[in-house]
């Protein structure tokens, strides 16, 4: 196999803070890989010293066949980032920007207008090409700072939380961007974000990260699958109770609590949702709801770590 | 080659800025203005003021030059924290241009914008009565490119150590005020009490707005080629200082 991107090892430690430790990652060329985690679990940083603006503490990386600390300057030709924040210039048009990113990352003058029509093309800026930045939509922001990322034509794409912030609909349309762009370019994209159906969506592959280290890595299909159940999750008047008993019946594989609600796993739960609620009439415990779900990545997880992605939100 | 292009680009960035913010320019020729004809005017009718044609408001005209270049360099050098507050400086850091082009394309352009700042005011020189000709005009402009390069040094400087807008005020009443009020923008420097004395020496300022003053009036506490080498000299180590600082203190500025 032929990866783009490959770390050894690599860790950020700020004074007793471990913020990445020990990552070892590969990623296939041109694929769309996704770093998955919780605000805080490391993306962000991992993502900068893969695109050389922080040093990692130990360790070391390879992107695109360069070191990250000995040829930065050979790992950011190769690379287009867009970070987590917003990084334009409020006074500057969006072609400006393009024109000054061509610049920068040294694309041919005799090149420079066809690239910027080719990426205006591609984010449909329209009309508002020509228009100071602080007159865009933040989904407009963000497709100029994708557009800008491929203005050099990048080997890889660093996608800090790409749609962090934005309507469902701009969403929808920053996934099919970045899918179209997957499939016409030779580019590999990595993305990191915390929408479990943005990395099940648009990711051939899914790292979970969660403080500071790769839990599980996979296709989203694979670690879907390798529940190998359906979740049963129940809201009951004394969960205490109902985890004591439900614990010995044998078809549960797990059981957990998540927030005020059980989740369990079981292979073929249709026919067992009558059984659990049977189950719970015969010891006294009312159930208030039951809901049958097949596995998203959340409960992929919610397995791994125990806990909810986003604290708090459904 | 490459890193030409870089700083021609930063340059480009920092002058189109300059140029769009219609209220900073308007404001920074008005202040100029303000102090030569309402504090020229009155401290001037005040005071006995040597044998300079035009007195006291023609004394001070190179100073204020100096002031209005001063407050243009460090300003627009601060600008650099704003950059980094929202998020535009990544942009820039992640670009395959090294850090000192990066520095260099920003001292350029802070160059060039305290520069025009300068030049108006030399236009305006017969509001106070300075009596302008191409010569005097062609050699200000060139002490201008020194003195504003150093000072846009010493504005990345601030930067580099400033982590948010919150310190501006302490950069205006510890760096900026000082340097202004030391310089001998508003007073001749020879005379002084010696503490003071000493003070307006180690300001770098004092020695650009001597060299303007003896370029303009003729007249100078310096000899021109002691407050030009020192002018040079002082652009030189600032520019140094930050793009040496800048490269080693990256991590820090993301």
């Amino acid at each position: 196999m032929d990866y783009i991107i490959e770390t050894n090892d690599i860790s950020k430690i700020y004074g007793d803070f471990t913020a990445v430790d020990k990552i070892n990652l590969k990623i296939p060329r041109n694929s769309v890989y996704g770093i998955l985690g919780p605000n805080g679990a490391g993306k962000t940083t991992l993502i900068s010293m893969l695109c050389t603006i922080l040093h990692p503490s130990s360790g070391s990386a390879t992107v695109n066949g360069y070191d990250v600390m000995k040829n930065s300057k050979e790992v950011r030709k190769s690379i287009g980032v867009v970070f987590q924040s917003r990084a334009l210039d409020d006074i500057l048009t969006g072609r400006e920007h393009l024109e000054m990113h061509a610049a920068l990352y040294g694309v041919p003058n005799e090149l420079r207008k066809e690239r910027i029509e080719e990426v205006l093309d591609l984010i449909a800026l329209g009309d508002k090409a020509d228009e100071f930045t602080k007159t865009y939509s933040g989904g407009m922001k963000r497709r100029l700072e994708i557009g800008r990322g491929l203005i050099h034509h990048p080997k890889i794409l660093f996608l800090d939380e790409p749609t962090l912030g934005l309507d469902p609909q701009t969403r929808e349309n920053i996934w099919e961007y970045i899918q179209k762009l997957n499939q016409k370019e030779d580019i590999t994209v990595l993305m990191s974000t915390h929408y479990m159906e943005e990395a099940d969506k648009l990711c051939d592959e899914v790292a979970i990260i969660n403080r500071g280290h790769i839990i599980k890595s996979d296709s989203p299909k694979n670690l879907k699958r390798e529940l190998k159940a359906d979740i049963i999750t129940m809201k009951v008047d004394d969960q205490e109770k109902f985890i004591k008993e439900a614990e010995k019946l044998d078809f549960i594989k797990n059981i957990m609590t998540v927030d005020s609600e059980i989740k369990m796993m079981v292979e073929s739960g249709e026919n067992l949702v009558a059984t659990l609620v049977n189950f719970a009439n015969k010891n006294n415990i009312m159930v208030n709801s039951i809901e049958l779900d097949h596995p998203n990545l959340e409960d992929v997880f919610i397995n791994y770590t125990g806990s909810r992605i986003i604290e708090g939100a459904k | 080659m490459a890193e030409w292009e870089g700083i021609y680009t930063i340059w480009f960035r920092e002058a189109k800025r300059y140029v769009r913010y219609r209220s900073r320019i308007l404001s920074s020729v008005v202040t100029p203005l303000l102090w030569l004809l309402i504090f020229g005017t009155g401290l001037g009718s005040a005071i006995r003021f040597g044998n300079i044609a035009g007195g006291y408001k023609a004394f001070i005209f190179p100073g204020i030059i100096g002031q209005t270049i001063l407050f243009t360099a460090i300003f627009s050098g601060v600008s650099v924290i704003m950059d980094r507050q929202y998020g535009f400086l990544k942009e820039i850091m992640v670009a395959p241009v090294s850090r000192p082009s990066i520095v260099f394309g920003k001292v350029l352009g802070i160059g060039t914008a305290a520069i025009i700042q300068g030049v108006i005011l030399l236009l305006l020189s017969f509001v106070v009565g300075v009596h302008m000709t191409p010569v005097i005009f062609v050699a200000s402009f060139l002490l201008m490119i020194p003195i504003s390069v150093g000072l846009g040094g010493v504005g990345l400087l601030i930067a580099i150590f400033t982590e948010s807008m919150e310190g501006f005020n302490l950069i205006m009443s510890f760096i900026v005020l000082p340097m202004f009020l030391l310089s001998g923008a508003l007073f001749p420097v020879t005379g002084l009490p010696s503490s003071l004395q000493v003070a307006v020496y180690l300001d770098p300022l004092t020695y650009g707005v001597d060299a303007l003053r003896q370029v303009i009036l003729g007249y100078g506490a310096l000899p021109l080629y002691v407050s030009t080498i020192v002018v040079v000299g002082f652009a030189l180590i600032t520019i140094t200082l930050s793009a040496t600082l800048f490269s080693k203190k990256e991590q820090n500025l993301m």
